[in-house]
């Protein structure tokens, strides 16, 4: 797998997105509390993208008229039929054996570090004290 | 056994779903501001919007249909970047939906302001009036490719023949649109004016899910939740589709073609087979029909193809085709609403050339004589 530095984490706002284009395929990575995922930008279902998807948290509900929710802004609601997926490991909340995005591991690492590897030199010359946001295609 | 999509949208797969150009019979034109109907709409009627908006045939007065599942039922990526609601900026229906899928004629189907369910009926035909004028001046003259219907509130049906008349004088509508929450299910002989009007017409009457009908949409009553209600849309066309045959509309008038608009087309079968085996045993009630229930429906209905039914099975969504028909079929995408279907994915069981071209095209091409 190849790494890629995709972007500086300052780039990637909490709760905001961005897509990459990686190896021929559109890949969006999400900021979430601190964490970074990768994931195919396309919906498997019809395609939709899903960048413009809804982070929002898990709900369950062990009988009616209680709910629970975890997981604020882990799943993807996709924008078109709302199909939910998990976005650490992009598997379907809704039939998750036949669904789930293709996902990408992704890793933040500094610039410090990064220069010391084949990755930096041309293209990011500065700002070395910042962290990178690394994906794996 | 996962079905994970791991590749990029490749050229060819672009060019094999869009190779043949589409008809979309259902894309949803939205208006920008109230201002826009103000030409089109007189003053004593702007007044009356302003100061009493709509008086609707629901029971939970000051309710408006949104949001359901998401705000405006809209996909979240469908709103214009230069703001206004979706469906409303032509521009950008051109770049996300027009354009990328190739569509050759793309029917409009208008939802605001609840048209058909207006209680004041002298309101309701002035906004049809203004709506079906601002459907030619913000859409069709635009874009030659979108296509406007003579939309029509059936229960003051003098008012509704005026307009009809006032429209097809121009010749650029290509259907006539009723709602199929009507105060009467549509067979009743109180609509046959409209009808009658329509066949000697030579417009398609298309008959758009949706609206408020007074009455629960489903025969237990009214739904607990939008999922609930959503399925109600099929239970509402398929009540009207048997009123419709049973009544003897194809019947008494048979140069009519009925076209039913995102009603999905997964419940057809059961109905025609259903209504055949009662034909067999109750004949003697309805001896003004001739022919079997499922032979009208097969000559004078068409379906839209939105919302896509999805078996478990591909073999079995291949199997409601040719079991309602694949000559009754017409591709509809429901852009920009949240339950779009996809023209390249939205069929997930395998179609000949032929097919496609039937569904995705040349059927529509047949009933509204592109
Ligand atoms: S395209 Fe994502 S749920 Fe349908």
């Amino acid at each position: 797998m190849a790494r890629h530095i995709v972007a500086r984490i300052s780039e990637i706002p909490a709760g905001c997105n961005k897509v990459f284009g990686l190896e021929g395929r559109d890949i969006v990575v999400f900021h979430v509390n601190g964490e970074f995922f990768a994931l195919l930008n396309r919906c498997p279902h019809e395609g939709a993208p899903l960048e413009k998807a809804a982070c929002v948290a898990r709900l369950t509900s062990p009988e009616p008229g209680i709910y629970q929710r975890d997981r604020v802004g882990e799943m993807l609601r996709c924008p078109w039929h709302g199909w939910e997926f998990d976005m650490r490991n992009g598997q379907s909340w809704f039939d998750p054996k036949r669904f789930r995005i293709r996902s990408y591991p992704v890793a933040v690492e500094s610039g410090a570090e990064l220069q010391k590897g084949p990755y930096v030199a041309e293209t990011f010359p500065v700002h070395i004290e910042d962290n990178y946001v690394i994906v794996e295609v | 056994m996962s079905d994970v999509i791991d590749r990029p949208m490749l050229d060819q797969e672009i060019t094999a779903a869009t190779r043949l150009k589409i008809i979309d019979c259902d894309i949803h034109p939205s208006i920008h501001a109230h201002s826009d109907l103000n030409e089109f709409l007189p003053k004593r009627w702007q007044q009356h919007l302003k100061e009493y908006g709509s008086h609707l045939r629901t029971p939970y007065i000051g309710t408006t249909p949104y949001p359901r599942s998401s705000p405006l039922i809209a996909r979240r990526d469908a709103w214009p970047p230069t703001g206004g609601v979706p469906g409303s900026d032509l521009d950008f229906m051109r770049k996300q939906h027009l354009d990328p899928f190739d569509v050759e004629f793309g029917i409009l189907q208008v939802l605001d302001l609840f048209i058909f369910s207006q209680q004041n009926l002298e309101f309701g035909a002035a906004i049809q009036r203004a709506i079906n004028d601002w459907q030619l001046a913000f859409w069709a003259h635009r874009d030659p490719r979108l296509k406007a219907s003579i939309l029509v509130g059936q229960d003051g049906s003098d008012l509704g023949l005026a307009e009809i008349d006032r429209c097809a004088k121009t010749g650029e509508y290509i259907q006539i649109n009723v709602s199929p929450r009507a105060n009467e299910p549509l067979g009743r002989r109180r609509y046959w004016p409209i009808y009658e009007r329509a066949q000697e017409l030579d417009l398609p009457l298309g008959i758009h899910v949706g609206g408020y009908g007074g009455h629960a949409p489903t025969g237990g009553g009214w739904p607990s939740y939008y999922c609930e209600e959503h399925q109600s849309n099929a239970h509402t066309v398929a009540s009207n589709l048997t009123s419709l045959v049973l009544e003897g509309v194809p019947e008494r008038f048979p140069k009519l073609k009925i076209v039913f608009i995102e009603g999905g087309f997964g419940w057809i079968p059961a109905t025609m087979w259903r209504m055949d085996q009662h034909f067999e045993r109750f004949r003697s009630e309805v001896p003004h029909l001739k022919r079997k229930p499922s032979e009208y429906v097969k000559q004078h209905f068409w379906f839209t193809t939105q919302p896509i039914d999805e078996p478990d099975e591909a073999k079995h969504l291949r199997q409601l085709i040719e079991w309602v028909g694949i000559d009754r079929l017409l591709f509809s995408s429901d852009y920009p609403h949240w339950d779009y279907d996809d023209a390249r994915f939205a069929f997930k069981t395998p179609l000949t050339d032929a097919e496609r071209r039937k569904i995705f095209n040349s059927n529509a091409r047949a009933v509204y004589k592109f």
